[in-house]
């Protein structure tokens, strides 16, 4: 088959069109760039501002998302990004699945805005049905998901708790418990730090008024979930004392992880888990850049103006991006005693026994692991991470159990079809994956379905 | 609720009938119908959506024929037919 797929061509490809993909997009356009947004989702604005279904986008996720519709850049949304790479001419190609159909965008410079994702910890008993991230049940909530009457319980990590409660609670949840690990001091002087920020402390105490009655303790954790095909109870605890409360729907996740699969593809330079860029948001490779969750969490206003600099620098105008610089070290800093008050504690790297699953695409439990293996090791002994996700559930959990490092990340980043993979942009038949890192086999093992 | 439910599609899961609000994910639309069982892991157990972002690919699903389909990136349409993976491992 010779057919050439379609081809799309700009200055600057946006992968990901969350707050920071949305704001580089939009402001490279106003600026005169072609500028293309891809997204795998079905709508705009990423796990943030994409709209509960029946409430529209509204304040600043409107207003952004309007701004990008005007500034004439293209979107793309259903449309996944499987591999990139330099064209013989230098040009970056990105290859996309859109709706199971291969498509190719060729561009001058590529801005990466992947977000994150959140990172899950095993525990007994936490592959039951109902048992789903605290982004994950709001993302399925914005997504339709029936929470009425459902008694919900939270337990994890990190700022996102509170707010997801008070949304699960506002359409119709019951919500039973919700549990921070991170110590009660920690808490304390993070929510005292927000006197310095009094929107943040409107947020919170209007999230802490949004499921008033229900118990909120710091200091706890999820100890395991029980069920027959789906979770009934969870037993929770402080290290000392234990609780089962019975639930419909168990939210856990502990903090975010960036997703930086296409950087590492690309060679970008990894610094502490972060992709690392300069002033103008350059990665270490010429011509891509990096905006919002990749380059540290710091949640929504930082990607908002990190995807600004992006884009004006990107588009040849930095000047106008360096009144942006000091709000924007603002909120670093501000990141960094978040991550400090929600640092994890080593209770958390106890609860799975043995048979608990691990890696929940190939079925590995933790009693597979040998603490001393590399990661690779690890893959090429159990096939922890060669599932559909790749890794992407497992690997932040077995790096966070045993200090391993990610491994080396291969063409095709998802799963992704042969039809699409042996078609070049070019229109023929040649493989024209990666320079370094040559299309590998698909992500199928004898477990995939 | 300002949810306008009253528009809704009708689609098939493993040959019986539901309805789903407009603009559902196909994730949403299942866990609305009961089905908690949207796959089966090696050993049999069922598993459901997690990360309900794209993540983790445990609610992939044959939607019209096409397999691996994540089930919550796909909004549910009119007529659609969804196949979940019940141990047939596919």
């Amino acid at each position: 088959m010779t057919a050439a797929l379609e081809l799309l061509d700009a200055d600057l490809a946006v992968v990901g069109a969350g707050p920071a993909g949305i704001a580089a997009a939009a402001c490279a356009a106003e600026s005169g760039a072609r500028a293309v947004v891809v997204d795998e989702s079905p709508r705009v604005g990423g796990q943030i501002w994409r709209p509960r279904l029946g409430h529209p986008p509204r304040g600043t996720a409107r207003r952004w998302i309007e701004r990008l519709e005007r500034s004439g850049a293209v979107v793309r949304i259903g449309a996944s990004v499987i591999d990139a790479y330099r064209d013989d001419r230098g040009a970056f190609v990105l290859r996309v699945e859109e709706q199971g159909m291969p498509v190719a965008l060729r561009a001058s410079q590529l801005l990466l805005a992947t977000g994150a994702r959140e990172r899950f910890l095993p525990f007994p008993g936490w592959t039951l049905p109902g048992v789903v991230g605290i982004g994950g049940a709001q993302a399925l909530l914005k997504a339709g998901m029936d929470v009425r009457g459902k008694r919900v319980v939270i337990a994890g990590s990190g700022p996102l708790l509170l707010p997801v409660a008070a949304s699960l609670r506002g359409a119709g949840a019951q919500v039973a418990f919700v549990a921070e690990q991170a110590s009660p001091r920690r808490v304390v002087s993070f929510a005292l730090g927000l006197w310095r920020r009094p929107a943040a402390l409107v947020d919170a105490v209007r999230y802490r008024a949004g499921f008033a009655g229900a118990p909120y303790r710091t200091g706890w954790w999820v100890r395991e979930a029980r069920g027959e095909g789906v979770v009934r109870e969870v037993v929770l605890t402080d290290g000392r004392h234990s609780r089962v409360v019975p639930c419909d729907l168990l939210c856990t996740g502990y903090g975010l992880v960036p997703n930086l699969e296409l950087a590492r593809l690309l060679g970008c330079a990894i610094e502490g888990g972060v992709v690392g860029v300069d002033e103008a948001q350059r990665t270490s490779v010429a011509g891509v850049w990096c905006a919002g969750e990749p380059t540290g969490i710091g949640g929504v206003d930082l990607a908002l103006l990190e995807g600004q600099v992006a884009g004006l620098c990107a588009a040849g105008r930095p000047d106008e991006a360096r009144r942006l610089f000091p709000p924007r070290a603002r909120l670093r800093r501000m990141a960094a005693s978040m991550e400090r008050t929600f640092a994890l504690r080593d209770e958390l790297r106890a609860l799975a026994t043995p048979q608990t699953i691990v890696c929940r695409c190939e079925d590995v439990p933790m009693g597979a692991f040998d603490a001393a293996w590399s990661p690779r090791q690890a893959k090429l002994y159990t096939r922890a991470g060669m599932g559909p996700c790749q890794g992407r559930v497992c690997g932040p959990a077995l790096a966070h159990l045993y200090g391993w490092p990610a491994d080396v990340v291969r063409a095709p980043i998802e799963p992704a079809r042969l039809s699409g993979l042996h078609r070049s942009p070019e229109g023929s038949d040649a493989n024209a994956g990666s320079g370094e890192s040559p299309a590998a086999p698909l992500a199928k093992g004898p477990h995939f379905g | 609720m300002t949810d306008d439910v009253r528009s809704t599609v009708s689609f098939v899961v493993d040959g019986e009938p539901h309805r789903a609000a407009v603009g559902s994910s196909v994730a949403a639309a299942l866990l609305n119908a009961g089905i908690w069982r949207v796959r089966q892991a090696v050993d049999g157990a069922p598993r459901a959506p997690l990360c309900g972002m794209g993540v983790c690919y445990e609610c992939r699903v044959t939607i019209d024929g096409v397999a691996h389909q994540r089930a919550c990136l796909v909004p549910v349409a009119e007529g659609m037919n969804v196949r979940t993976i019940g141990g047939s491992g596919e």
